[in-house]
C-alpha cells in the first residue's frame, strides 16, 4: 500500500515539488542525510553478505526458502508500512481527524483474507510467482501471460507513485526544493535500489526490508509513548486536548468523505478495493515463497498483522497528538503540506535527533518498498513471461535468473525516468488504481482457481483482463484524469465515472467474469490436475522446501 | 531445492490424486478447512462493511461519546482491531489442533509413495 496513503493527502504530495518556504522547514538536512547514510551502509553490508549463497532461481527469487515466519512477517510489514503511511495517515489524522483513521482499519482488516483464504494455499501451490498458482490447472501460457500483465501493470502504478513521492519527501526532509536537486535525488534512490536488487536478490531485499519495518515501528513507538505519557496515559484526555486545539469535528467521521454523495460512494468503492487488494498484491504473494512451508507462510501473516495492527494503533496517538501539538496552519503551509505533521511532531518531541531519524526511515521505507516491487516485477517478467511463454519453459534456471537480473535494472531506470517526469503530477491515484487492479484482475481468479473446481481457461482470461480493463478504462474516464480541478489535465474534461476508484465497478465484475467465463466454456479442464492441486494445496504435498545450504 | 526445473509442478509421480481426493480423510480435511475459514471469512467482511457504511452515513451515532471524550466511532474502529486479532488467534489454533496434523499425516504418506516410486524408476 506503500504510497496508498498518499492518496488521503493528494495535494500534499504534489505541492511539496513547488514549495517554497525554507522558513518552514525543521531540523537539520545534514543530519537527516547523515543518519540515512548510516542506514544504507549498514544496508548494503547485509546485503553483500546475504547475498554470498545467492546461486539458483530459488535464492534469487525466494531466498533459497530459508526465512522463519517471524522473519518474513516482519518483511511483510515493512513492504506494506511505507513512509506515505506514516506520513500520510498520521497528517490525515492531524487535519482530517477520524477520517484518517478509517483508512488504517481497512488496510489491517485487509490482512484476514490474505490469512484465512490465500496465504496458505498458494505457497504449497506455486513456487516464485502469483502465476505459477493461476496456471496450475489450467491452459499455461495464456493464463501466465495474463497473470503477468496483472502483477506488471500493478507493480508499475505502484513504482511509480514510490517515485513521485520520493521527491516530495526530499523537500520536507532534505530541504531540497528545486527540481534538479530532486531528480538527481530521486536518481540516487533509484540506483542504489537496483543495487540492492541486483546484488541481494530475494534475500538481500528481505533484510532491507526487515532493518527498516523495526526501525519504523520502533522510531514511532517511541513517539507514541512520548505523546501518551504527555497525557498522563490517558486516551480520552489526548481526544479532548487534540479537539480543543483542532475543533470537535476532529473526533467525528465525515470530515473528508463526508463533502458529497459522490464522495461517500467513493469511499465504498476505495474500501472495497482495500479491503480486497491486499492479497492480490503481487508483491505481498511473491513473499510467502520465501519461507519453507505453509505453516511458516501463516505465522507470516500472523507476525504481519499483529506488526501492522499496533503500528497503526500508533498512528491513531501520533495524529492526535500532532493535531494537540502542533497549529494546523503551521502543517498545511509546511513544505510537505499534510505529509509533514509526523516529521514536525517528532522534532517538537525530540528535537533534530529525533527528526533526522524519523526523516532517515521514512527514506528508506521508500527505498525498501521499490526494491520489494522491482523483484516481483523482474522474477514475473523473466519466470511467467520469458521462460514459460516465449521459451516455452525451455530454459535453464541461470539464465532465467540472467534474464531476471537485466529485467531488474531496465525496470530500475524506467523507475527513474517516470519517477523524474510524474513529478509534481497527481499520481496518488495510482496506488489505489493497484489495489483496485489486485482486487479486481488477480484475487478473483486466485481464490476462483484454488476453491472452485469449475473454474476454467476462460473464466481466468475473462476474469483477469476484463478486472484489469474495466479498472483502467474507469480510471481514465474519472474525475482524476480529466475534468476536475485537481485532475491531471484539469483544462480537458472526458470524465463520465464519477467516482476516483473503480473499484466497486470492477470488482464485482472480475468475479462475476470468472463465473461467466468458466460456465460458457465447452472445454472441460483436466480434473487429474484439479485433483493434484486441491491435495497439494491442503496438504503441502510436493511443495518445495527450504534449500539446504 | 527439490526441483527448480522451471517447467514443472508435475512432479512425474504414478499417484492417482483423484483417488488421494476421494480418500475420506482427505475429503474430512478440506471440510474442515472449509467449514472454518468460509463463514469467518464472510463474517468479518460485513462486520468491516457494516463499519464503514457506518462511519460514512452515520456521522451523528458515531459522534456519540462513550467513555469521556473517546466516541463510538472510536471504539467500533478499535472493535475492528480487536476482532482482526482474535480472528488471527482463533484460526492459527484451530489449525494447529484441527488441521495441521491430518494434513501432515496425508502429506509424509504421499510423500513416502512419491519416494518410492522414483526409488522404482530409477532402479
Amino acid at each position: 500500500m506503500s504510497a496508498a496513503a498518499s492518496a488521503l493527502v493528494p495535494a500534499a504530495v504534489t505541492a511539496a515539488g513547488t514549495g517554497s518556504g525554507d522558513a518552514a522547514n525543521v531540523g537539520e538536512p545534514w543530519l537527516n542525510i547523515a543518519i540515512f547514510g548510516g542506514f544504507v551502509a549498514i544496508t548494503l553490508v547485509i546485503v553483500l553478505r546475504a547475498s554470498r549463497n545467492n546461486r539458483s532461481a530459488a535464492d534469487y527469487y525466494a531466498a533459497g526458502r530459508s526465512f522463519t515466519g517471524g522473519q518474513n512477517g516482519t518483511a511483510i510489514a515493512g513492504d506494506y508500512l511505507s513512509a506515505a503511511s506514516f506520513l500520510g495517515i498520521v497528517g490525515a489524522i492531524a487535519i482530517n481527524g477520524y477520517d484518517g483513521f478509517l483508512y488504517s482499519v481497512g488496510f489491517l482488516v485487509a490482512w484476514l483474507v490474505a490469512l484465512l483464504l490465500v496465504a496458505e494455499l498458494l505457497r504449497n501451490t506455486g513456487k516464485f510467482t502469483m502465476a505459477d498458482v493461476l496456471s496450475f490447472r489450467l491452459a499455461q501460457r495464456p493464463v501466465r501471460m495474463a497473470a503477468a500483465t496483472g502483477t506488471l501493470a500493478v507493480c508499475f502504478f505502484y513504482l511509480l507513485a514510490q517515485m513521485a513521492g520520493a521527491g516530495g519527501l526530499v523537500s520536507l526532509l532534505l530541504g531540497i526544493n528545486d527540481r534538479l536537486g530532486q531528480s538527481l535525488v530521486i536518481s540516487i534512490v533509484g540506483a542504489l535500489m537496483i543495487v540492492y536488487v541486483l546484488i541481494g536478490g530475494m534475500k538481500g531485499t528481505t533484510w532491507v526490508q526487515i532493518i527498516k519495518a523495526c526501525l519504523l515501528i520502533a522510531g514511532a513507538g517511541v513517539m507514541t509513548v512520548w505523546v501518551l505519557a504527555l497525557n498522563g496515559f490517558n486516551l480520552s484526555e489526548l481526544f479532548a486536548r487534540a479537539a480543543e486545539a483542532g475543533g470537535a469535528e476532529l473526533l467525528a467521521p465525515g470530515n473528508q468523505y463526508g463533502v458529497s454523495e459522490a464522495s461517500r460512494l467513493d469511499f465504498v468503492s476505495l474500501a472495497l478495493a482495500l479491503v480486497l487488494g491486499t492479497a492480490g498484491l503481487p508483491h505481498v504473494l511473491m513473499r510467502f515463497y520465501t519461507v519453507p512451508t505453509a505453516k511458516e507462510a501463516r505465522r507470516s501473516v500472523v507476525w504481519a498483522i499483529w506488526l501492522i495492527g499496533v503500528f497503526y494503533l500508533f498512528t491513531l496517538v501520533l495524529g492526535y497528538g500532532a493535531a494537540w501539538l502542533i497549529p494546523r496552519e503551521q502543517i498545511l503551509s509546511s513544505p510537505g503540506g499534510v505529509n509533514s505533521a509526523a516529521p514536525i511532531l517528532a522534532f517538537e518531541l525530540g528535537g533534530p535527533v529525533l527528526l533526522g531519524i524519523i526523516a532517515a526511515v521514512a527514506f528508506a521505507t521508500i527505498l525498501a518498498v521499490v526494491a520489494g516491487l522491482t523483484i516481483t516485477a523482474a522474477a514475473s517478467f523473466a519466470h511467467d513471461v520469458y521462460a514459460n511463454v516465449i521459451r516455452r519453459g525451455r530454459v535453464d534456471p541461470d539464465g532465467e535468473v540472467r534474464v531476471a537480473r537485466i529485467t531488474v535494472v531496465v525496470i530500475g531506470v524506467l523507475a527513474i525516468v517516470g519517477g523524474i517526469g510524474v513529478q509534481g503530477q497527481n499520481v496518488a491515484f495510482l496506488v489505489a488504481l493497484a489495489f483496485a487492479v489486485a482486487a479486481s484482475a488477480n484475487l478473483p481468479t486466485i481464490l476462483y482457481s484454488l476453491y472452485w473446481r469449475r473454474f476454467t481457461t476462460r473464466g481466468a482470461l475473462w476474469s483477469m483482463y476484463g478486472g484489469l480493463g474495466s479498472a483502467l478504462v474507469l480510471i481514465v474516464f474519472s474525475p482524476v484524469v480529466s475534468g476536475a480541478e485537481t485532475s491531471m489535465f484539469p483544462d480537458a474534461d472526458v470524465a463520465w465515472f464519477p467516482l476516483s476508484n473503480p473499484g466497486i465497478v470492477s470488482i464485482p465484475l472480475g468475479f462475476l467474469l470468472g463465473i461467466l467465463g468458466s460456465l460458457s466454456s465447452r472445454r472441460a479442464e483436466d480434473p487429474a490436475l484439479a485433483a493434484e492441486m486441491q491435495v497439494r494445496s491442503l496438504t503441502g504435498h510436493g511443495a518445495e522446501k527450504a534449500s539446504d545450504h | 531445492m527439490v526441483n527448480d526445473d522451471p517447467q514443472a509442478p508435475e512432479n512425474t509421480t504414478a499417484i492417482d490424486y483423484q483417488r488421494v481426493e476421494a480418500d475420506p480423510r482427505f475429503r474430512d480435511l478440506r471440510r474442515r478447512h472449509r467449514r472454518f475459514v468460509f463463514p469467518l471469512a464472510a463474517a468479518f467482511l460485513l462486520w468491516y462493511f457494516a463499519y464503514v457504511l457506518l462511519a460514512d452515513y452515520a456521522h451523528e451515532l458515531m459522534s456519540t461519546p462513550v467513555i469521556g471524550s473517546i466516541n463510538l466511532g472510536v471504539v467500533l474502529g478499535l472493535g475492528q482491531f480487536v476482532t482482526t486479532f482474535a480472528i488471527t488467534t482463533w484460526y492459527v489454533g484451530y489449525a494447529g489442533r484441527r488441521l495441521d496434523p491430518v494434513a501432515t499425516e496425508i502429506r509424509d504418506e504421499l510423500d513416502a509413495r512419491a519416494a518410492a516410486s522414483t526409488d522404482g524408476a530409477a532402479s
